[in-house]
């Protein structure tokens, strides 16, 4: 793990969401920047874009395109001319991520609780394939609402998936209030060792945590989840903790101070 | 011989499952009901237990495709179309991916188990999809050739099937042919085209309509979705009424479909369940209740004789058959 490259490209990444949320005019910055240190070191440590057999990503709080895109920029899979085409007619970039504009983007997201389904079944396929590599899912807290993702859970149990882990970003912020007061005071990670997974807890900013969580995941039978405590909007200091920037672009000015934040 | 569509599907598959190890068959603890349970036998490895969960299985198919499997995702109607509906919009269909969605218990012919489990609404919900082909054979040979030549093709599919047995309308398994509406029976003036178990029902009304001296030819149509439309606007043009025959709500429908496209739709007219949901009764008693049975038919199309229907059509009006004993009377059958 190279700390100082980890943190360059993350703070690359935080600045690419905001600028292209900023441009496109519309889109989900807190979501997308309480998941960016996740993101980067997926895509730094795991996921190397060039090989075809790499680990893939299932996205699932697909509003957090910008996120993914972002990391697409910094490893130069994407031009920044067509980050910033993020959101507009015709672009590979859409509101939602979809593999069929982009081939990097693994699965298309976007409706919540659908992702880790997705996950379960890559993950069931490429071990009936014989295939060494694993797939990756985030979801958001929010999200933990939808029913079926507690299917997904169980049956990723039951299926015994070694080759799959799950990212919680538990930022705590969802669209009407705090997760707590909307979904409930709820004990995800008993929840999901009672489906048969693996758990660990960790600060979802702390990149040495997040190695050694993944390290962990990786040796251990079944499947895994890394429940990650995140700031939503975390690196932009106005939108930290904010349930408003949800899903609200910043103006010229906000812009401006997001990257003098963000500055190298 | 007498079989359901359900009954071929689970032996073809199960008989393609052993040839080809990239098609995976899921269900949701139906599979002696839909027979996927037949793969179990045939290829255990390739047979994956969703557990009641309809919606994580069509997410899961989802998955293996992008995987580079072919899956086979089996429920009733009711729980796939129905209650999947957005995981297939949006993790199938939107991205294209190559599901084959195969719906057991499609319609009335469910019988016994009532208006819950009768997906009268399947075919409109799935044919408004952008790129789902759909499809619904009319009996056990046709089914065969339907699902070896569905494993062939890439690309997102909703299969209906049917619980209740029917009679064979093909001799021998036929070769599919995805742009066919195969004429089964030749006639004048009217013409019956006709899907899934209404090919039998169609069948059976022209022959006795035949001895009252009414010629109607029949068609099965076993692919809704892409229609053949050039060769349904040539089946039109030959006839005066073209009644286009589904075990189907009427809105949204067969008929629907087929008058969204053609150059003549006011000529065909609709054999379809109106507006109105199932209930329990055995599967004749459904039929003729709901205006799909052969006996209906014939009387649907003497009463539009009688009134000069499709001669005049400035004339043209809704006849309303009286339907005897019925539970509940919500409109007509017309």
């Amino acid at each position: 793990m190279k700390t100082s490259l980890l943190e360059t490209h993350s703070r690359l990444a935080r600045r690419n969401i905001v600028e292209m949320i900023a441009a496109a005019g519309s889109g989900h910055p807190g979501g997308s920047l309480s998941c960016t240190d996740i993101l980067t070191w997926l895509y730094d440590c795991r996921i190397d874009l060039t090989n075809p057999d790499r680990d893939r990503l299932v996205l699932s709080k697909g509003h957090a395109a910008p996120a993914l895109y972002a990391q697409l920029a910094v490893h130069e899979r994407i031009t920044r001319e067509e980050m910033l085409s993020l959101r507009k007619l015709g672009s590979r970039l859409q509101g939602h991520p979809n593999m069929e504009d982009l081939p990097d983007v693994d699965m298309s997201t976007g409706s919540l609780g659908q992702g880790l389904s997705a996950a379960v079944g890559m993950a069931w396929g490429d071990r009936y394939l014989g295939k060494n590599r694993r797939t990756w899912c985030v979801c958001g807290d929010g999200e933990l609402e939808e029913g079926q993702i507690w299917e997904a859970a169980m049956a990723a149990g039951k299926f015994g998936l070694d080759n799959l882990t799950l990212f919680l970003d538990l930022n705590g912020l969802q669209i009407d209030g705090s997760v707590r007061e909307v979904g409930g005071a709820n004990d995800y990670r008993g929840a999901l060792e009672a489906f048969g997974w693996h758990t660990a807890e960790i600060d979802g900013h702390d990149f040495a945590q997040i190695e050694a969580a993944v390290q962990e995941a990786e040796a251990v039978p079944g499947p895994s989840a890394i429940i990650c405590r995140t700031v939503k909007g975390r690196g932009v200091s106005y939108m930290e903790n904010e349930a408003g920037w949800h899903g609200k672009a910043p103006n010229a000015a906000q812009l401006q101070q997001a990257l003098v934040e963000l500055e190298a | 011989m007498k079989q359901a569509t359900r009954e071929a599907f689970g032996a073809t598959l199960a008989q393609l499952a052993a040839q080809d190890r990239n098609i995976v068959v899921l269900d949701a603890d139906l599979a002696p009901a839909t027979k996927t349970g037949e793969t179990r036998k045939t290829a255990p490895q390739q047979f994956l237990q969703a557990g009641i969960a309809e919606a994580n299985m069509t997410g899961i198919a989802a998955g293996l495709a992008v995987s580079g499997l072919k899956p086979f995702a089996s429920s009733f109607a009711m729980f796939l179309a129905g209650r999947s509906y957005e995981q297939i919009r949006n993790s199938i269909a939107y991205p294209h991916l190559n599901v084959k969605l195969c719906a057991t218990h499609a319609g009335i012919t469910v019988g016994e188990d009532g208006g819950s489990h009768q997906c009268l609404e399947d075919i409109s919900l799935l044919r408004v999809l952008p790129g789902m082909m759909v499809l619904q054979p009319a009996d056990g040979p046709e089914t065969a050739a339907m699902v070896k030549w569905l494993a062939q093709q890439e690309g997102p599919a909703y299969l209906r099937l049917s619980r209740a047995a029917v009679e064979q309308v093909y001799e021998r398994e036929p070769v599919f042919d995805p742009k066919a509406v195969p004429m089964l029976r030749p006639g004048q003036r009217i013409a019956f085209v006709a899907s899934g178990v209404m090919v039998r029902e169609c069948l059976e009304a022209a022959d006795r309509l035949a001895e009252q001296g009414i010629e109607a030819a029949v068609y099965d149509l076993p692919v809704i979705k892409p229609l053949s439309t050039d060769r349904l606007n040539d089946i039109i043009a030959a006839y005066d009424r073209v009644y286009v025959a589904e075990e189907h709500l009427k809105a949204g429908g067969i008929a629907s479909a087929i008058r969204e496209e053609v150059l003549e739709p006011g000529k065909v007219k609709s054999i379809a369940i109106e507006d109105r949901f199932g209930q329990s009764g055995s599967v004749q008693d459904l039929m003729e209740e709901y205006g799909l049975s052969a006996s209906r038919i014939v009387r649907r199309v003497l009463a539009d004789e009688a009134a000069g229907e499709g001669k005049t059509p400035a004339a043209r009006i809704t006849i309303a058959v009286p339907t005897a004993g019925a539970r509940v009377q919500t409109g007509s059958i017309g």
